[in-house]
């Protein structure tokens, strides 16, 4: 019985790990789902993009308050992790503060996580208050009705808990070692906890250990299970805001790819030995489908940035046509591929490995025509988000399914369209009057 | 005295055995638009006063095909591309001038991966090098202590990062350069962009171009400068639309320079 503490964790571990393995495995395998794309070029600058973007958190701070109050959060997650690694090696091998060896490192350690625990708690707090309380716009937008915005604050309550319950172990600790508990050896320096001290006044030594106990027990419970969270939480940004911003776009902003399928075709046609009325070979390949109307149709990458998207809406509060009433969100545009490809995900998973048609796409089922036709492909989305989501990317892959595979532009486009292929201008013009302007006065 | 502009063309100077150092590509809106052909000779005007040797394509240019891509017609975009890099391929073109962002991004960017390879510069890096070289002169003029605001175009700078030219040829003016609320990496696209310049806009509150006027006229400003001709055509629409046309000029960076050396 003197073990069962230590199985109890092994198995809460193992469980809690092998979990999210297997979610990590169908994440990565819904990824795979997208088409391949050239990513392997210019390593160096991917790497400092990422060290920059993710690691050096340099466009959040764009928007100072919340740049600001996010890197807190996030160097208190990183940081505070050297105490998970500790709390785990303690909770496997049943001691108690195992690194306390290390003396005077070990007690700047632990003052440094309180204080960070501290940050984490008030930047939290103004987080909360920022989509609750102000509601800031970009928080209460259409697309952020229910799961959205409970996932948001479910994140921010599982965070507020799980430092105080820190902070609560470190008091009741500290209380123990005030009062030489066996087992409870003078070690660490707690500059945020013995506030909370006090309230334990006049509690016996076993009520102490007691609170402890649970408060050290639900903290790594609870980070097992926000681990978990995540595969189903805009909170995965946390993990592949690294791959995400390595990734990225590190073209100019406004090249668009060209599609390589379409140069073959252009080509043919501007072939003078070319046979228009060649049949095709018996064993030609299907044709290939220009444009994405599914996830299965975009590229891997834009199906990265899916799962990335932290629904933070920067790119919507700088989007023009967001900003003037249009339906198009960028953000909306992110979140729909995720939830269409978790879709797919789970019919794959419910037909054995297989993606079994469901009558449903991406185009008209989650993203309607009115929305991507709204897009002034300005760039300002890609520019805004913090993580190198490319969101007008998506958006132009499904205009190209519209144009070419279902010519269902707009009308106006079609006439445009239409001049332009006439007269090598999108007005009516005739091209022999291209350089009137010369003669005019 | 400057009515008088020269020119040239690719077939003329090619006929002669000529070779320009530049090829000033017009744009369809610098040929067909109004407003726009008034860039257009504004910027040769410069050119001529410079005595830089450039021709155009005249009637052998076509559309680079923007406007068909950003729409998602990437097969038209293509003919238009492979057309028109098979003309300039032919003139052994090396060096690209034009005064359309939408122009100039797409043969720069979009351009090499279908066998186009040229150095391609937009008009206002051009004259800033124009200026550098002293080729041209600009201090003092007509826009001395003017409050002139600028408005970036999407395809020049987030597209291109190409913020600092204008600005600077706007400030060679001796003009007061004042910025709006959203500039540069956050510049408010106009609402041409994305072939929205060739069809009505969705369902909204607000046209994009209103709410970046206002932004503009926020400034105070005496001139909206633009460095864009579908820019300019929203930026125009936008101040005719809040009536303060008679007070506020809506101008490309080329008309600002010219008119500066009164040509």
């Amino acid at each position: 019985m003197e073990y069962l503490p230590n199985i109890i964790f092994a198995i809460a571990l193992v469980v809690g790990i092998g979990f999210f393995t297997k979610n990590v495995k169908k994440l990565v395998r819904n990824i795979k789902l997208g088409k391949e794309v050239e990513v392997g070029d210019n390593k160096p600058q991917r790497w400092k993009n990422m060290a920059k973007i993710a690691l050096g958190q340099t466009k959040m701070v764009v928007r100072p308050i919340a740049g600001l109050m996010h890197i807190l959060v996030y160097v208190g997650f990183v940081i505070i992790n050297i105490e998970v690694l500790e709390i785990i090696l303690d909770g496997i091998l049943g001691t108690h503060r195992l690194f306390a060896p290390l003396g005077g490192i070990y007690d700047f350690l632990i003052g440094s996580f309180e204080i960070l625990a501290l940050l984490v708690i008030i930047a939290v707090v103004v987080f909360w208050i920022r989509r609750n309380g102000i509601k800031l716009a970009r928080f209460v937008k259409p697309e952020m009705k229910g799961w959205p915005k409970k996932d948001g604050n479910m994140i921010l309550y599982i965070e507020f808990v799980l430092m105080l319950l820190f902070l609560t172990m470190n008091a009741a600790d500290f209380r123990l070692q005030q009062l030489g508990a066996e087992h409870y050896a003078e070690a660490g320096a707690f500059p945020v906890s013995q506030v909370i001290v006090p309230l334990f006044d006049g509690l016996s030594t076993s009520t102490l250990i007691l609170i402890e106990r649970i408060a050290w027990w639900l903290h790594i419970l609870g980070i097992l299970a926000f681990l978990n969270y995540l595969y189903y939480s805009k909170h995965l940004h946390i993990l592949l805001a690294f791959p995400n911003t390595y990734y990225g776009k590190i073209k100019p902003q406004g090249e668009f790819d060209n599609l390589e399928a379409v140069t073959n075709e252009v080509k043919l046609m501007m072939d003078p030995s070319a046979d228009p009325f060649a049949a095709a070979a018996d064993d030609a390949p299907e044709p290939e489908k220009f444009g994405a109307s599914d996830v299965m149709d975009l590229n891997w990458v834009q199906l990265l940035n899916a799962y990335t998207c932290t629904e933070c809406g920067r790119c919507t509060s700088e989007c023009p046509a967001n900003q003037t009433g249009k339906k198009l969100s960028p953000r909306k545009i992110m979140m729909d591929t995720r939830d269409r490809l978790e879709e797919v995900g789970k019919n794959i998973d419910a037909n054995k490995g297989e993606f079994i048609p469901d009558g449903k796409q991406l185009l008209d089922d989650y993203i309607s025509r009115e929305e991507l036709w709204a897009c002034t492909t300005c760039n300002a989305c890609v520019q805004a988000c913090p993580v190198s989501i490319d969101p007008l990317s998506i958006i132009v892959e499904m205009r190209r399914f519209l144009v070419m595979e279902q010519s269902a532009a707009p009308s106006e486009l079609n006439n445009m369209m239409g001049n332009l292929e006439n007269n090598g201008a999108p007005w009516p013009f005739n091209q022999m009057d291209r350089l009137n302007w010369a003669q005019e006065s | 005295m400057a009515n008088e502009i020269n020119v040239p063309t690719m077939a003329a100077l090619f006929a002669e055995g000529k070779q320009p150092e530049i090829l000033f590509w017009v744009g369809c809106a610098g040929s067909f638009d109004d407003r726009a052909k008034k860039i257009t000779k504004a910027f040769v005007k410069i050119l001529n006063k410079a005595g830089v040797s450039f021709a155009v394509l005249g009637t052998e240019e076509s559309c680079t095909g923007d406007p068909a891509k950003r729409a998602g017609n990437e097969f038209l975009f293509q003919m238009q591309a492979m057309t028109n890099i098979e003309v300039l391929n032919g003139y052994e073109v090396k060096k690209v001038v034009t005064a359309c962002p939408h122009c100039f991004n797409t043969m720069k960017n979009e351009y090499p991966g279908l066998g186009g390879n040229y150095e391609v510069v937009h008009h206002t890096q051009f004259l800033k090098g124009l200026i550098e070289d002293g080729k041209i002169t600009l201090e003092g003029g007509i826009y001395k202590g003017k409050r002139i605001t600028y408005h970036d175009p999407c395809y020049l700078g987030r597209a291109n990062n190409v913020y600092e030219a204008p600005r600077e040829l706007i400030k060679k003016l001796d003009a007061e350069l004042v910025e709006m609320k959203n500039c540069r990496k956050r510049g408010l696209c106009c609402g041409a962009g994305g072939a929205q310049m060739f069809k009505e806009p969705e369902k909204g509150d607000k046209d994009v171009n209103i709410e970046r006027t206002e932004q503009a006229l926020d400034t105070q400003p005496e001139i909206i400068a633009a460095a864009c001709p579908f820019c300019n055509t929203m930026m125009t629409d936008g101040v005719k639309n809040k009536e303060k046309e008679a007070s506020i000029a809506v101008l490309d960076i080329a008309e600002l320079v010219a008119n500066a050396q009164d040509l």
